[in-house]
């Protein structure tokens, strides 16, 4: 009896606990939402979102430039980033089991690791030491070298993911392997991948320091990729560590329109996958 | 045996890494004829049938020795592709497995639109559904998904795929034995329709199928074949005592 009344309290006690783990988990997240949200709702207005920044002192602007931008360098992000991952993840699903299929495997983990400042530097001596200019494009490598490793290994995962008996009912149509890999297990696993690439891309919109010297910013609208270029994280960078208090409220703001374009993201990939596990039709 | 002989295997050995899966197999199907492999589970008879259209050498490790010869041409030849080889003879799994990211009409025309052949594609679609007896159930759905079909459609399904690309020989793996009995007999149904064009390899572990649905039977054990003789004969009179034994069901 004794036992019983031991068990019951360690149950409840150990319920609290993993429920107090649970609110110190949320606090930051709400805490943070809530402060994003109070702060930069204050400068929210149709023109943030379609105009220039304004100089110093003068009031109104906004930030449409960096928001074209943002999803300029993140569209030459996925341009290159997209074939190469998905590619490594074809090759390492299917012929991966080889030395080369681990060391890229390896390599791929090591990419995954590396400090994304790091990887702004690499994009750096990469692309704009030789253009001898900051450019959206050196920006959208950078992101791109953020993107390949993940989307590889989501890819990789998915494909393995597709049934053996699939394979070998195409190749049994006389259909050569590589076209069974790309039209057969390829076409039936992107579905999920898409959702994998737009959780990728939320996450690389978000990047920062890639971009602070490989973008660099604009305080104009620039649609040419060899051209400096904004983004909402370094203008909410930029405006963050001035001395004015208008354009602290702007970070804000900013900051609020880049958690909406992210978390519209995520819910695209919540959509998609919900989509392909409700099946058949 | 008056027909033209079709395929003929002679000494055909096979082997997964060390495993030597079937010994020195020697069969003759006749053209437009209905060869059963029958024999207990592990005994060689889908390595076999993997044989014949050079799929078994798709798993790693896999490899085969000896003869197999398509219409007098070895299928082991250096100068054979095995990709155009699977086009000549055609294959259905034991499990249905419909493409799930294309529709009913893209499963069936699959075969000639990945390989780029041009073809009337209406007129193969309905043809194809028709000898595979689906055309009435699916010609309302043709964009829907495979998936929505029960287990016998989706054979079904994967029989009219396999018939679109024209093979000569249709190597059918346990076409049946994850269907219920009704589905089962519309296969067999389907198998007797489909002799008059084709050639056609039946492995199953279903003795009452093989007696009604082939003309010649080949009773494996072990990795090697004991008997193979007209049907009939294999489950009337049969010479060796252990295809006796296992098609009373003495054992297997």
């Amino acid at each position: 009896m004794r036992r019983f009344r031991l068990r019951k309290l360690v149950n409840v006690t150990m319920t609290v606990v993993c429920g107090l783990a649970v609110v110190v988990a949320l606090v930051p997240l709400v805490s943070l939402l809530w402060l994003v949200i109070k702060k930069g709702v204050a400068g929210l207005s149709p023109e943030f979102f379609t105009q220039l920044p304004t100089p110093m002192g003068v009031p109104g602007g906004g930030v449409g430039n960096a928001i074209v931008g943002t999803l300029m360098i993140v569209a030459i992000a996925c341009a290159i980033g997209l074939p190469v991952g998905i590619g490594a993840g074809v090759y390492l699903a299917e012929k991966g089991d080889g030395r080369l299929g681990r060391t890229v495997r390896f390599t791929s983990e090591v990419l995954a690791g590396v400090p994304s400042i790091v990887i702004g530097i690499v994009a750096w001596g990469l692309v704009v030491l030789p253009m001898k200019r900051f450019s959206a494009l050196a920006g959208g490598v950078a992101l791109s070298l953020i993107m390949i490793p993940t989307v590889a290994r989501a890819s990789e995962e998915l494909i393995r993911l597709v049934p053996r008996s699939l394979r070998e009912g195409a190749l049994a149509l006389g259909v050569p392997e590589w076209k069974t890999s790309l039209r057969v297990v390829l076409r039936t696993a992107l579905g999920g991948i898409a959702t994998a690439v737009l959780l990728s891309v939320a996450r690389v919109m978000g990047e920062t320091a890639p971009l602070l010297f490989t973008s660099l910013n604009n305080q104009y609208w620039n649609l040419a990729p060899d051209q400096p270029t904004a983004s909402l994280t370094v203008e909410i960078y930029d405006y963050a560590i001035s001395p004015f208090r208008d354009w602290h409220q702007k970070a804000w703001t900013a900051a609020l329109v880049l958690l909406l374009l992210v978390g519209l993201l995520n819910l695209g990939a919540r959509v998609l996958s919900r989509n392909r596990l409700g099946g058949a039709s | 045996m008056t027909a033209a002989v079709k395929i003929d295997v002679a000494r055909l050995d096979a082997w997964f890494g060390r495993v030597h899966a079937v010994k020195g197999v020697s069969i003759q199907v006749p053209e437009r004829g209905v060869l059963a492999v029958i024999g207990p589970s592990g005994c060689g008879k889908s390595t076999f049938l993997r044989c014949l259209n050079r799929m078994h050498e798709l798993v790693p490790g896999a490899r085969a020795a000896g003869r197999v010869l398509l219409d007098g041409d070895d299928v082991y030849g250096g100068s054979v592709d095995p990709v155009l080889l699977r086009r000549r003879v055609g294959m259905v799994f034991q499990r249905p497995n419909p493409f799930p990211a294309m529709s009913i009409r893209d499963n069936v025309i699959a075969g000639l639109k990945l390989n780029g052949l041009p073809r009337d594609t209406d007129e193969v679609l309905e043809r194809c559904l028709t000898q595979a007896a689906l055309w009435d159930e699916v010609k309302d759905r043709l964009g829907g998904s495979p998936l929505a079909l029960s287990g016998g459609q989706q054979q079904r399904l994967c029989i009219a795929r396999a018939l679109a690309v024209e093979p000569e020989v249709l190597l059918m793996d346990e076409p049946a034995s994850a269907l219920d009995p009704i589905a089962t007999a519309r296969i067999e149904e389907l198998i007797h329709e489909l002799k008059e064009r084709y050639t056609i390899v039946l492995v199953t572990h279903n003795m009452q199928q093989a007696a009604r649905t082939s003309d010649l039977t080949a009773f494996f054990y072990l990795g090697e074949l004991v008997e193979c003789g007209p049907t009939e004969q294999i489950f009337t009179n049969p010479k060796e005592s252990r295809t006796e034994d296992y098609v009373t069901g003495k054992f297997g």
